[in-house]
């Protein structure tokens, strides 16, 4: 079981209000993902979850019961950190068997699950050796074991591919991924980046400032942004955003489109000058200056050979249109 | 190094270094090598450098005149003592301030810091006149105490350093993973903190053997220390130079060898973190 | 990761070192305070009470005080240039590739673990001695008249032992900090075409210049209480008396507590000068 319950979570530091209020559902079994900018009190969050802050008011259930004041060790989950936090002085194999050490498990129950942990994460032949003779995707790899021979109600993840290089990031994001599909427990997973919020999430929480902006399957959170914030931070490139005579034009304060929904057409309405053209060989992004409207980034196919200078004309696609009201709302 | 040096280059600079690093040595070296000499050989004219009779009577003349064990006990004793007692008072509070900081722990450190900033002579008479009425004059507890004291703030200012390399998310880890305040002090903590607890008894040890003010003024026949020792051969037994050499080379050797393990240490201890 | 418990605990684990300490330096202070105003005279009838401030200004008046202030600086300040120039030197060179930078490094820090003792005696007696000193000796092999090092050049003898003492404490913390530069750094300087000089002068003392203020600062607190190294050549005598051991003649030896207690006052307030400027880089390095 995995379910916890944010109500009216707050924290303050002194005077600062990091998290202001936050009403959460998290069901058992499913991966959410706390996504925003550095700063925005995901982190601070997640350390509520897992009890290493204490919570200036609201409640947290976990399963069902008050786990507010309970400290970590009781909640029955499991972290992982972003420095991955792994005992430089113990192997491997004591690292793994330390949190089954703690719970006081026998000797022999805690070899057999730490022989299983580690052959599922390919840990077998370093159980010996200590973190420090390990690569950042093994130490990666020894705090997830670590955390899941506890067999938690629910793995949380703060940042922690954010030390690896781009390459290892991408294969331990499929890891972590099947992991989720193997064990089917909760997983709370922190991250500043947006792509790995949206290729693992069932479910994302979109927090800025200390808020929740918005809560949604990853494909909602592209389809339908509730605001501003979540538009731009959802997708990559950063969805157009037109302000001015055009909007007003359709109705709304602000016009926003994804580069990836605006198309080169000859009769085009908007027209514009290329100016940078980066070509990726399956995409081609172009920055165009198109005068009043500001300058808009199109995502073009690989096979566009347009390059600096070259006028083209645009053309929106009706029904991916986003408009947004003066506070930045969502107009739908 | 991305490109080679040049060999002419190297063997410059070792020349160089060597020549300079035999010359800073040379007094401990000559002081070693005297005390092998005979009296006559000590003095004699030209110096003799490596040619002359190796003898040890110069050692056995010294422990048997000046009961070089009893120093010897007594600066074990002194500087040991009052390392150890300085790390107990330390080490809960180092710790306090590395993993419970509060808006006051800075000022708090820094005001230790200032205590070892006393001169202390300006406080002479009035250890001096405690120690009289304590009956603490001239004894192993009474140097003890004042030792302790004096280096706690460099003893408390090495350990936070050292607890602060600590990374907070280990501990974090460790009570995520179930271990209680006693766990985490025994299984995580301890085990991390022992080469610099190990460090900071290494550098605190020689600077409290090395001490002299506090054990010259507080020290007689009872209580002194091999730095004591050393100062009764100031005269006339200063001019037996074999005699002087052997004294100081036995006064010296052992915390010549410890000080050479400590080299890191020192730096971290005496520039309290400034330098790095 | 602090929760209320454990604040509790925390302070009462800081307890015993901070009622320690504020102890140590409460009482004595307070003392030493009370006698500068006293006329207080051990061996000569005892407390003859308030004194008001004739202590202290029969401190700075008597005709031991500016030669007691003018031998402190000579001899603080002649070590502390003789240390950061060498220590700077030598740290450069310990820098460099060459072979066995291990041993040379232990050679060049030995100094320092000699105790202040050992030191004073074996300088004083083997080296400066006008006779048997192997200065004197090496002096007459080139026939040349030996010097009375210690009574004709007091402040050169003394100034040499302080600081082939503080040498190796200079030459440490300054290699530590020239190690801690960035090599990139010289390498871009290099490919801008800066010369070996123009990269010392431009990159590498300005990256030491905070080590070197801290040896500035900390040699600074231990040599103006320099005391053994005295106390076992001169012994104050030939005109090499410091403030330090003015005040420690006044106490301990003349026992007039509250001319004493009126300089130890004047000693605290000057080193406590100089510790506010390091306390001030000390606490700079803190907050980051």
């Amino acid at each position: 079981m995995g379910k916890i319950t944010l109500k009216s979570v707050r924290k303050s530091f002194g005077e600062t209000h990091v998290i202001p209020g936050i009403d959460l559902d998290i069901n058992d079994g499913e991966f959410v993902v706390f996504v925003g900018p550095s700063g925005c009190g995901k982190s601070t969050l997640l350390r509520l979850i897992a009890g290493l802050e204490d919570t200036s008011a609201g409640v947290i259930e976990i399963d069902g019961t008050d786990a507010t004041a309970l400290p970590p060790a009781k909640r029955g989950l499991a972290m992982v950190f972003q420095s991955y936090a792994l005992y430089p002085h113990m192997t491997v194999r004591k690292n793994i068997a330390f949190p089954l050490k703690m719970a006081g498990l026998d000797q022999a129950e805690q070899d057999r699950r730490v022989t299983h942990a580690a052959s599922i994460l390919n840990l077998s032949s370093y159980l010996d050796r200590r973190p420090g003779q390990l690569s950042g995707g093994q130490r990666q790899r020894v705090a997830i074991g670590r955390a899941i021979v506890r067999e938690p109600s629910a793995f949380l993840f703060d940042e922690p591919l954010s030390n690896l290089d781009a390459a290892l990031r991408v294969s331990m994001r499929q890891e972590i991924s099947e992991l989720h599909q193997s064990l089917k427990t909760t997983m709370i997973y922190v991250t500043h980046d947006q792509v790995e919020a949206m290729t693992m999430a069932d479910k994302i929480v979109v927090l800025n400032a200390g808020r929740i902006e918005q809560v949604g399957s990853p494909l909602d959170l592209y389809r339908s942004p509730a605001n501003l914030f979540v538009a731009g931070f959802i997708g990559s490139p950063k969805m157009n955003f037109i302000a001015g005579a055009e909007a007003q034009r359709q109705g709304c304060a602000t016009l926003g489109v994804r580069p990836e929904h605006i198309d080169i057409a000859p009769d085009g309405p908007w027209q514009g000058t290329v100016g940078l053209a980066e070509h990726l060989g399956s995409d081609t992004f172009l920055k165009v200056d198109a005068g009043a409207l500001g300058t808009l980034t199109v995502r073009a196919s690989g096979e566009v050979t347009l390059s600096h200078g070259d006028k083209i004309r645009l053309q929106p696609q009706p029904d991916k249109i986003h408009r947004f009201d003066t506070d930045g709302k969502a107009l739908r | 190094m991305a490109r080679s040096i040049s060999q002419r280059r190297k063997t410059i600079n070792t020349v160089l270094a060597w020549s300079l690093g035999l010359l800073i040595f040379f007094p401990i070296l000559w002081t070693i090598l005297t005390s092998f000499k005979t009296e006559g050989d000590a003095i004699a004219y030209p110096p003799k450098f490596l040619f002359f009779d190796w003898t040890l009577e110069n050692y056995a003349i010294v422990q048997e005149r000046s009961n070089y064990m009893r120093y010897l006990w007594n600066s074990v004793i002194i500087a040991g003592g009052s390392t150890l007692l300085g790390i107990l008072v330390a080490v809960p509070a180092a710790w306090s301030m590395a993993f419970v900081p509060s808006r006051r722990t800075k000022d708090i450190l820094m005001w230790m810091l200032s205590t070892k900033m006393l001169p202390a002579v300006g406080v002479l008479y009035p250890i001096y006149l405690l120690f009289i009425k304590l009956g603490l004059l001239d004894t192993r507890t009474g140097l003890v105490i004042v030792l302790m004291l004096i280096n706690l703030p460099i003893i408390v200012w090495m350990l936070y350093t050292y607890f602060k390399e600590i990374p907070a998310e280990i501990l974090e880890a460790a009570r995520m993973d179930g271990a209680g305040l006693k766990d985490e002090i025994l299984h995580v903590l301890t085990p991390m903190a022992i080469p610099g607890i190990a460090s900071t008894i290494l550098l605190n040890f020689i600077l409290a053997w090395n001490e002299a003010f506090w054990t010259l003024n507080l020290t007689a026949a009872q209580a002194g220390t091999l730095t004591a020792f050393i100062a009764s051969y100031s005269s006339p037994e200063g001019l037996f130079y074999a005699k002087l050499s052997a004294a100081s080379t036995m006064a010296i050797a052992p915390i010549l060898i410890l000080g050479w393990f400590s080299q890191k240490q020192l730096v971290r201890g005496l520039t309290f973190g400034a330098v790095k | 990761m602090a929760t209320k418990a454990s604040r509790s605990a925390a302070r009462l684990m800081m307890a015993p070192a901070v009622i320690l300490l504020l102890g140590w330096m409460l009482v004595p202070l307070v003392m030493t305070l009370w006698f500068s105003f006293r006329t207080y005279l051990p061996l000569r009838g005892g407390d003859q009470g308030f004194a008001g401030f004739d202590n202290y200004v029969r401190f700075v008046t008597s005709s031991a005080f500016w030669p007691a202030i003018g031998a402190t600086l000579t001899i603080v300040l002649g070590a502390l240039i003789i240390t950061i120039v060498l220590g700077v030197l030598l740290a450069l060179l310990l820098d460099q590739p060459m072979w066995g930078q291990g041993i040379v490094r232990i050679l060049v820090i030995a100094p320092f673990f000699v105790m202040p003792t050992v030191s004073g005696l074996v300088w004083k007696n083997m080296f400066l001695d006008s006779v048997n000193g192997l200065f004197a000796q090496v002096a007459r092999m080139f026939g040349a008249t030996p010097v009375e090092w210690i009574i004709d050049q007091p402040f050169a003898s003394l100034i040499l032992i302080v600081s082939w003492q503080w040498l190796p404490f200079a030459t440490l913390i300054l290699l530590t900090a020239i190690q801690s530069l960035d090599r990139e750094q010289l390498e871009a300087a290099e490919m801008d075409g800066a010369t070996a000089w123009k990269r010392f002068w431009h990159i590498i003392l300005p990256h030491l210049s905070r080590a070197i203020t801290v040896v500035l600062l900390i040699e600074t607190i231990f040599l103006l209480s320099i005391f053994a190294e005295i106390k076992m050549t001169t012994a104050g005598a030939f005109g090499t008396k410091t403030l330090t051991y003015l005040i420690y003649q006044r106490v301990l030896e003349s026992q007039n507590i509250g001319l004493g207690s009126a300089g130890g006052v004047y000693a605290i307030i000057l080193a406590n000068i100089v510790a506010i400027f390091l306390m001030r880089i000390v606490g700079k390095n803190l907050d980051r």
